[in-house]
């Protein structure tokens, strides 16, 4: 069919940011305005009063189809900082085991005044077809964030990932950036690697053993490598994948053992990156099995910085959504 | 229900196009007792109960369709007429499935009843579809049965789908596949190219087709069994289809018709009404699968599936796949010969006599004698797709708000006006 381009559904008419779903075509300049606004947040949590009262009287649901205690703090930080409600709705065993819909669930969280649903969940589109259901109703005052979708999206991570290098790198033109691992399940390295092409950066190179490297990769701006030494060496960043053990079906990797063997960042190997590399992970860690711990501990790693940054990510997000 | 069974009916003026009799010109037809009695001018003593001025319309053979899933009999089949179709497979994939000859009976028979379109059935090729043993083919042919299909459901066991096919070849029965590796299509939704990718969608590569398809090509050349695959998906499956065809083989394909428009960019933010089995797939195979129509190696099909709005009101992957077709199938034709540059004649013959030849039925032409099963069409009327244009229970469709050529205006079946009635005249 002989469409006409699609209007992203998380851009407005008038070129604002409604939804947050995907860093995929997320305009440079929207981008760069959710790292700055970060940048701006990032003191409140140094302060004894950690709040600003940006989301006051707003309510805040976190929807989280798919459990994880981790980003779903995260998102709470993120918004008590801003003085809004939070309600956390453990979905994955309440509703939806009682033969609701995911739509009905979120008409009946918008009859309950919803302001903004943080969303994850397990099949990927599932916070698209919740915004384009917003929208259809004539709700876009409610916002969508997507938490992670599927194999699909992890926007504020992509958003925190590039905070984390700014801030470290100043400017993304010439930097040579690799992402390592299991890059076929991960919505964080589509995610990132949509945002780095949009920032400009000079290379993107992901690596993986071909049974985790989705099928058409190239035609996402990248380099594929399978060998690691030849993928991080002369790198400026590193950043690296959790393995997914949940979602391996037994035949994607012979063992864990033979993986770090082969794609495990250690010392030597960082060594062939530039002596200033950083190194990042969305977390959480599997030590010895993606990472060493000499190099998860060391000087380079910025894994811990890149948790603090991603409530200001986060706050930035909400508050940009929000209107202010 | 028409008020002219059994009564003679001309059709006047109309563009006959007759694929199957290499006829192309603006003649009447003449129809009594349930046949089509004459072409160009009446037989003697023929008094019309009725005539249809079909002037600047196309009159045709009724389109058979070669895999449809009719739900609810009554709106799948008035749909079915509405779209000009007169004789429609039943796949066996209803609920229960068609392994029992009892369940055929009732089908043929509650088909009858309503008087609309033909029902074509397929049966089971295993019980309950589970792919362990085989459905009693000879039982289930004697009660209507044309050919047997697995439809959507694997048979994991080679063995058993060599034994199926043996066993069908043993009475000449016609096996009808759908290609698709279940191991290697296992939790995937979308095909497994540049937009899964990019979209993070689980995928489902095109050799889960090519493997399949060989297999099946195999076993068929040491069964000697009459094989048709329904829906391909990918150029290299087409390529294999050409290649045993070439060989000597007995083997037949179709496409469905949404795989001849659409590819895997039509799924663009995650719209489920573009999920399908087997998944649209790139530009290059949509190509591919459009030449292979347009030369005749392929047939279409509607592969009509009517979903109720929940079941595609889910995030992609959790969406049923399939879309209602019945009423777009001769629009969509249509369009894809206008696009191609091909006659309306090829574009008719893939919808009607390729398809009736496929599943061994006297079906899909006008030759004098035959049954008066006939659709007349305005070519050029342009009409809007939407739920209240559309007389399936399913209004789950990628067209839907679409604008398409061609609207039907009247389908005889057996002599029969179930469609269009309104336009029969008295005669003068």
């Amino acid at each position: 069919m002989d469409n006409p381009p699609l209007s992203n559904p998380q851009i407005s008419a008038d070129g604002a940011l409604t939804h947050l779903l995907s860093t995929e075509g997320l305009p440079r300049e929207i981008l760069l305005n959710i790292l700055d606004t970060a940048s701006s947040f990032l003191e409140v949590s140094d302060r004894d009063i950690k709040k600003v009262p940006l989301l006051r009287g707003k309510s805040v649901f976190n929807l989280f189809f798919e459990n994880s205690t981790r980003t779903r703090t995260t998102f709470e930080i993120a918004a008590k900082r801003l003085s809004a409600d939070v309600i956390n709705l453990d979905v994955a065993r309440s509703s939806t085991s009682k033969g609701e819909t995911l739509l009905d669930t979120i008409d009946n969280l918008v009859s309950m005044h919803a302001d903004m649903f943080v969303i994850r969940h397990i099949s990927s589109g599932a916070p698209h077809l919740i915004a384009e259901h917003l929208n259809r109703i004539d709700r876009s005052d409610i916002h969508v964030i997507n938490a992670g979708d599927g194999r699909h999206a992890h926007p504020t991570q992509g958003l925190l990932d590039m905070f984390t290098i700014r801030h470290y790198k100043k400017d993304f033109s010439g930097l040579k950036v690799a992402i390592v691992g299991d890059i076929l399940h991960s919505r964080v390295a589509r995610s990132d690697i949509h945002a780095l092409n949009t920032l400009g950066v000079a290379e993107i190179r992901v690596i993986g053993p071909q049974t985790l490297l989705p099928a058409a990769m190239k035609t996402m701006g990248v380099q594929v490598a399978n060998d690691l030494r030849e993928g991080v060496g002369g790198c400026d960043v590193i950043i690296m994948l959790r393995l997914q053990n949940e979602r391996m079906n037994g035949a994607l990797l012979p063992s864990a053992r033979e993986y770090f063997r082969c794609y495990g960042l250690k010392p030597e190997i960082l060594a062939l990156a530039r002596p200033d590399a950083i190194v990042m992970h969305p977390g959480p860690m599997n030590r010895g099995t993606e990472i060493d711990s000499e190099v998860a501990d060391g000087s380079q790693a910025v894994i811990l910085k890149q948790v603090t940054f991603g409530i200001a990510v986060r706050m930035a997000v909400m508050s940009l959504l929000a209107g202010n | 229900m028409s008020k002219y069974a059994g009564d003679a009916l001309s059709i006047k003026n109309g563009r006959v196009i007759d694929p199957k009799n290499h006829i192309d010109r603006i003649a009447d037809i003449f129809v009594q007792d349930g046949r089509i009695v004459a072409v160009d001018s009446p037989p003697p003593g023929f008094v019309p109960g009725g005539d249809i001025d079909a002037r600047n319309w196309v009159i045709c053979p009724g389109l058979v369709d070669l895999s449809a899933r009719l739900g609810a009999l009554e709106p799948e089949l008035s749909a079915a007429v509405g779209g000009g179709i007169t004789a429609t497979v039943c796949l066996p994939d209803t609920q229960p499935p068609l392994d029992e000859p009892g369940l055929v009976e009732r089908l043929v028979r509650r088909s009858a009843a309503l008087g609309l379109a033909r029902v074509v059935p397929v049966g089971a090729l295993t019980q309950q579809l589970a792919g362990e043993r085989l459905a009693e083919m000879y039982s289930l042919s004697k009660a209507g049965c044309v050919a047997f299909s697995q439809v959507q459901y694997p048979i994991f066991d080679t063995q058993v789908l060599f034994r199926a096919m043996q066993y069908a070849a043993t009475f000449g029965f016609a096996v009808h596949l759908q290609a698709q590796d279940p191991c290697l299509s296992r939790d995937g939704v979308a095909h497994d190219g540049e937009f899964a990718s990019r979209r993070g969608l689980p995928g489902i590569p095109v050799c889960a087709e090519t493997v399949a398809i060989a297999t099946a090509l195999l076993l068929a050349e040491a069964t000697g069994v009459k094989l048709h695959f329904g829906r391909l998906s990918s150029a290299a499956g087409v390529a294999l289809i050409r290649k045993a065809r070439r060989a000597g083989l007995n083997v037949s394909c179709d496409v469905a018709i949404h795989h001849l428009h659409l590819s895997e960019d039509d799924i663009g933010y995650f719209d489920s009404h573009a999920r399908f089995v087997p998944p649209l797939r790139s530009v290059g195979d949509r190509n591919a699968l459009r030449e292979a129509v347009a030369d005749g190696t392929a047939a279409l099909c509607s592969d009509h599936t009517p979903l109720d709005e929940d079941a595609k009101l889910l995030p992609f992957p959790d969406a049923s796949p399939g879309a209602s077709a019945l009423e777009l199938f001769l629009p969509l034709a249509l369009k894809w010969a206008e696009e191609s540059g091909l006659p309306l004649e090829t574009a008719l013959a893939r919808v009607t006599c390729d398809p009736a030849r496929i599943l061994g039925i006297d079906a899909g032409n006008l030759t004098v004698g035959s049954a008066a099963d006939i659709c007349v069409f305005n070519p050029v009327e342009v009409w809007r797709v939407c739920p209240e244009t559309l007389r399936s229970d399913g209004k789950n469709t990628p067209f839907l708000g679409a604008e398409l050529t061609g609207r039907v205006k009247a389908t005889l079946v057996g002599g029969r006006v179930v469609f269009g009635g309104d336009l029969v005249c008295p005669p003068y």
